[in-house]
């Protein structure tokens, strides 16, 4: 009987020795300490034993039995182990230097510059209008001011549509309608108008690298007591330097635009050179960039609104014009094109 | 327009200032100054005064002489030149040896085999007009030897100012006007313009001359004799040169002259053809024949000046060629006149003939100048030809004479309107620099408008901000925030929505945002075989090809597709823009915002394609409202899209628009084995859906549980509705987890998934909503799968 117990334990040992695999070790697992097992059946033997005897063998098996669990268990962190480092040593050395497929989205250009142009002004609590495209006659002319005999109105500006309506051809269109909707607000509750109203724009005039029919502007204006050149001036400075991302000088000149009096065209500092002279500003250091004004009284009248109580100033950025300075756009009829080769090249937002 | 700040100077002393400084002082004050600034003169020197001494001909050569000219220097020169007008005796420009013109530094050169030691120059030689007719004939009283610059005024600073930056100041056509500028900005007076005394020859005859129609505000003329001289003094026809005109002959380039000085444009007739001189238009169209020799067609609408019927001049824009003066001309007629400006511009683009004189018409010039500029030319008249005899008296009809503007203001509103402190005395001061009256009574102000600015540009008390602050200077104003109250920003759902889709289709599909035209390019949907739809057209396209507007986004977007086609195997692009879609009972158009897409792939089949456009659709609106859409078929309306799954979108009860197949044949003129597939949203009609806010469930503590139904049916739709026709709260998710189909049909199998917030579900509870379920689609004929 002793002899079967070491008989035993060698021929398990053996066994252990040459087991490679977690499944296999399993199999002897069963072999030797299930139900049925190898040192189950010593036992059934241990009935011929004396009680004494029987004691001691009992006390063998349980020991065996034991040094079995043990062995197995041990064996069983080894081949795992050796399977984790199998595992490890069989993963293969990657190529990093493949390239990737880029392939995303884009944004059309001109969406990239709105965007910021509107969250800078979000930031400063203007409201974002949108206006149609289709508008009237008074609504882009009367309501700003723009006389009957006005060259604007001329038919080789404007385009006309059958009904007398008219594709817009400035962004002012929108401001009678803004003056009328924020009106109520700012003098019953004392709500300043503070809003920038971009849109698409339209000219009758022919195409080529730097000329567009069909372009994108934004307007923006505001509206309450005492506001002043002064203030004009202040968030022009302010919108452009961060548009520009920059300290930006800004510089005004008289500038006739019906809607507006007195009107600037506004000029900022060089881009390029900073204001020291360049190809780029003609060598003046200035870049004529935007017109604007304080909001002529009789606009301010036609919006329903006093202009001996309140005073606004109103301006218009060229959001094409910032699109194609912001990414060396050099043909402007890239935008509309449609042409991807191109537009595929925005695929960011920031 | 070209000014010469010799001219300026004439009429205010800016002695010891900057000019260059003064002149980008006007820039920011005035009217914007073109970049390049011109300095006439500067590359000229070494000329002088020198008189032909001996003239021989060149023996070979029929064309030059040899002469033998005195420079004031004590010997005489040996020169080769071959002006024609060469003759002994007389004075002209040499250029010494050493002398520089432009590039050039004369140097002694062998001209046909004699050598030449300097040159003999013409005007244009010396880049002071454009006469190259001879050699210069200089006044014989000259000294020899003068330096050419001392006798003309060659050296000269010339800008241009943009004309565009002058439409509203009719007073700032001419130099006397812009030297008034000048005088505020320097601080120093300007000076009046002399002029002959009219009045002396009020006891000679009128002309006659009647204004017979209202477009014509004031007609003056005057008539003369005797004029000697042809060719203009050296110093007009330099400033005429410098500004940018020709000079033709002694009285055209006077009329040119005084236009450019005082700004009123004027007009020289032979008095035989005018001798009853009336304003006014012709009841019927005619053809009239310019000076310039062009046959004008001439319209009801234009003014004329007329010899009785028969027409002379088109008013304000170019006299006829029948009453030009000619060379056996003996009595002038000057017209000095005022016409309506918006009649003038009219007439300038019908006749497509615009000009120095109808430029200055259009800005509604002062009508007080006629006189003023007559007076002015009869002064400068005699002083330049001595035996001028004035043989009229003054004939002056004033039709229309604009109102004196007068406006009163208080300091409180200087001080709004700028935000910045400008003292009375300088706003005063300001103001009657520029001409203005201006009277200060405490805080009250009182200012006249003074005849040139009250045309149009200055009416109302605003327009004076403008005076006193563009002087006062920009660059000289405190900058300072506004002090308006702060609130909160609300944006418009419309507009939220559009910037979320955005970044949807491009962050999540990798869809290309593009941007297309308002209208239809007729020419590339013929190319597809799509027909040009539109419900409005455009007046006055430049080109038929894009009259129409569009009413879908669509169309447009299928020429891009074939635009791109090889730009990528597989792509998508979309755009948020606007249509027309219809007219509404006031005659206005229907605007609609749409989202236009289209997707394109050679990789992918037509339903995987049209199934990934549907996920779209699906994940925006459950993204922005959290919604679901159905899909409901329709008829398509448009011979691009394919007829079969053809569907409308449609939330809340709403279409918000359509997917669809590309049309067979335009598909296969994109690309023959391409997929192409397409949707559009009315972003107005996304916008009125209502947000369904996100109603939080506590997680059940207790295990879900799964059951799979398949049925035999071709379609999802009655399986949805009979399962949510049950209204089981339990059911937290439906799946169709397989599609199988064969020979014997299409099955679909659902995944159900159950679960109850307090306890763990018995298999009979959701048996029970099982069998349901079936029921109601046995009940319809559709079973189980066996």
């Amino acid at each position: 009987m002793r002899e079967q117990i070491e008989q035993l334990k060698l021929q398990l040992e053996n066994e252990l020795a040459v087991v490679s695999d977690l499944q296999e070790l399993d199999a002897i697992r069963v072999r030797y300490l299930g139900k049925k097992g190898l040192i189950t059946d010593l036992l059934k033997g241990m009935k011929d034993l004396s009680n004494d005897e029987r004691k001691a063998v009992g006390a063998l098996v349980n020991e065996l039995k034991q040094v079995a669990a043990e062995k197995i268990a041990n064996k069983t962190d080894e081949l795992k182990e050796a399977e984790i480092r199998k595992e490890i040593e069989s993963m293969p050395l990657f190529d990093v230097s493949l390239p990737t497929n880029l392939d995303r989205g884009s944004y059309h250009p001109i969406t990239l510059v709105q965007r910021e142009c509107e969250n800078i002004f979000k930031s400063m609590g203007f409201t974002v209008e949108d206006y149609s495209e289709v508008v009237t006659d008074y609504e882009c002319f009367e309501a700003v001011n723009i006389p009957k005999n006005h060259p604007a109105r001329d038919m080789q500006d404007t385009y006309y549509l059958e009904n007398g309506q008219l594709l817009k051809s400035q962004t002012s269109a929108a401001q009678n309608a803004i003056l009328k909707k924020y009106g109520d607000a700012l003098k019953n509750e004392g709500k300043p108008i503070k809003a920038i109203f971009p849109g698409r724009c339209f000219r009758n005039e022919a195409t080529d690298a730097c000329h567009e029919n069909t372009f994108f502007q934004m307007e923006g204006m505001m509206v309450d007591k005492d506001i002043s050149i002064s203030n004009l001036i202040y968030f022009m400075k302010t919108m452009l330097s961060e548009v520009f991302k920059k300290d930006i000088k800004v510089r005004l000149r008289p500038g006739f635009f019906p809607f507006v009096e007195p009107g600037f065209e506004l000029d900022i500092s060089c881009l390029i050179c900073g204001g020291e002279g360049c190809p780029s500003c003609k060598h003046s250091g200035w870049l004529e960039l935007c017109p604007c004004g304080m909001i002529h009284p009789e606009v301010l009248k036609e919006g329903g609104i006093d202009p001996e109580e309140y005073t606004g100033f109103a301006f218009g950025l060229g959001l094409t014009r910032l699109a194609m300075m912001r990414y060396g756009v050099k043909d402007i009829r890239d935008l509309n094109s449609g042409s991807l080769k191109a537009l595929s090249q925005f695929t960011d937002d920031e | 327009m070209f000014i010469s700040m010799n001219w300026i100077k004439e009429f205010v002393d800016l002695e010891g200032l900057d000019t260059l400084k003064l002149i980008s002082q006007f820039s920011l004050s005035t009217a914007e100054v073109e970049n390049d600034i011109f300095f006439k003169g500067s590359d000229i020197s070494g000329i002088v005064v020198a008189e032909i001494m001996s003239v021989e001909d060149h023996p070979e050569s029929k064309k030059l002489h040899l002469l033998k000219v005195d420079a004031g220097d004590g010997k005489l020169t040996d020169v080769v030149c071959g002006a024609p007008n060469v003759r002994v005796g007389m004075k002209t420009a040499f250029a010494k040896v050493g002398a520089q013109i432009g590039d050039i530094t004369i140097a002694p050169r062998p001209l046909a085999g004699f050598e030449s030691f300097g040159m003999c120059c013409s005007e244009n030689e010396l880049g002071i007009s454009d006469d190259n007719s001879g050699i210069m004939d200089i006044d014989p009283n000259t000294p020899n030897g003068t330096d050419v610059k001392d006798i003309f005024a060659i050296d000269d600073i010339v800008f241009e100012v943009d004309n565009k930056s002058l439409t509203n100041r009719p007073d700032l056509w001419s130099h006397y006007g812009i030297a008034r500028e000048f005088s505020a900005i320097s601080g120093r007076p300007l000076k009046a313009l002399e002029i002959d005394d009219l009045t002396k020859y009020n006891d000679l005859k009128k002309v006659d001359m009647k204004i017979e129609d209202p477009l014509c505000q004031r007609y003056s003329c005057l008539q003369f004799e005797n004029i000697k001289r042809n060719v203009s003094p050296v110093n007009m026809k330099i400033r005429l040169f410098y500004c940018g005109m020709r000079s033709i002959n002694f009285l055209a380039d006077m009329t040119n002259y005084l236009m450019l000085e005082v700004g009123q444009p004027m007009h020289a007739f032979d008095s035989r053809k005018v001798e009853r001189i009336r304003v006014k238009r012709f009841e019927k169209p005619l053809t009239f024949t310019t000076l310039d020799g062009v046959e004008r067609n001439i319209d009801e609408n234009t003014l004329m000046i007329c010899n009785d019927n028969t027409p002379v001049a088109i008013a304000g824009i170019m006299g006829g060629l029948d009453s030009e003066i000619v060379e056996d001309t003996t009595t002038l007629t000057l017209e000095s006149a005022t016409f309506d400006a918006a009649s003038i511009r009219k007439s300038t683009v019908r006749l497509a003939h615009r000009t120095d004189s109808s430029m200055r018409y259009e800005k509604s010039l002062d009508p007080e100048l006629t006189t003023l500029a007559i007076a002015r030319f009869v002064k400068l008249l005699k002083d330049y030809d001595e035996g001028v005899t004035i043989v009229s008296s003054l004939t002056d009809e004033y039709a229309y004479k604009y109102p004196t503007v007068t406006l009163n203001f208080d300091k409180a509103y200087v001080d709004k309107y700028t935000g910045i402190e400008i003292s009375n005395d300088t706003i005063v001061d300001t103001l009657t620099k520029l001409g203005f009256t201006a009277t200060v009574s405490g805080d009250d102000f009182t200012v006249e408008v003074p005849s040139w600015r009250a045309t149009k540009d200055v009416t109302m008390k605003a327009d004076i901000i403008e005076e006193i602050t563009r002087i006062y200077g920009y660059d000289n104003f405190d900058v300072n925030t506004a002090k308006s109250p702060l609130f909160p920003v609300n944006m418009e759902q419309e507009k939220c929505d559009e910037e979320r889709v955005k970044d949807m289709l491009v962050k999540r599909y990798n869809l290309h945002e593009v941007h297309s035209y308002v209208w239809n390019y007729y020419d590339e949907l013929k190319d597809l075989g799509i027909e040009n739809k539109g419900v409005i057209k455009l007046l006055n396209a430049s080109n038929p090809n894009i009259e129409t507007i569009r009413e879908s986004l669509i169309p447009t977007q299928l020429c891009q597709v074939k635009s791109n086609v090889g730009f990528a195997p597989d792509f998508g692009i979309f755009e948020v823009g606007r249509a027309i879609t219809g007219i509404d009972e006031n005659n206005l158009c229907i605007e609609k915002k749409f989202l236009g897409t289209t997707l394109y792939s050679k990789t992918k089949d037509v339903k995987t394609l049209y199934f990934e456009l549907k996920d779209m659709i699906e994940t925006i609106v459950d993204e922005l409202k959290h919604k679901a859409v159905t899909f409901e078929k329709s008829e398509p309306t448009s011979n691009f899209e394919h007829p079969v799954n053809y569907n409308s979108i449609i939330c809340d009860g709403k279409i918000l628009g359509f997917i669809g197949i590309a049309h067979p044949t335009v598909s296969k003129k994109i690309d023959k084995r391409a997929s192409i597939v397409f949707m559009q949203i009315d972003m107005g009609v996304l916008a009125q859906v209502k947000n369904s806010s996100i109603s939080y469930e506590e997680p059940s503590k207790f295990p879900s549980m799964d059951i799979d139904l398949s049925f035999v049916t071709d379609t999802f739709a009655p399986v949805k509705e009979a399962i949510e026709k049950q209204n089981c709260e339990l059911i937290k998710k439906i799946e169709v987890v397989d599609i199988y189909e064969d020979e014997n049909g299409k099955s679909i199998t659902t995944r159900l998934t159950f679960s109850h917030p307090e306890k763990t579900l018995k298999r009979e509870e959701v048996s029970d909503v099982a069998n349901a379920i079936i029921e109601e689609l046995n009940s319809k004929g559709i079973s189980l799968k066996g």
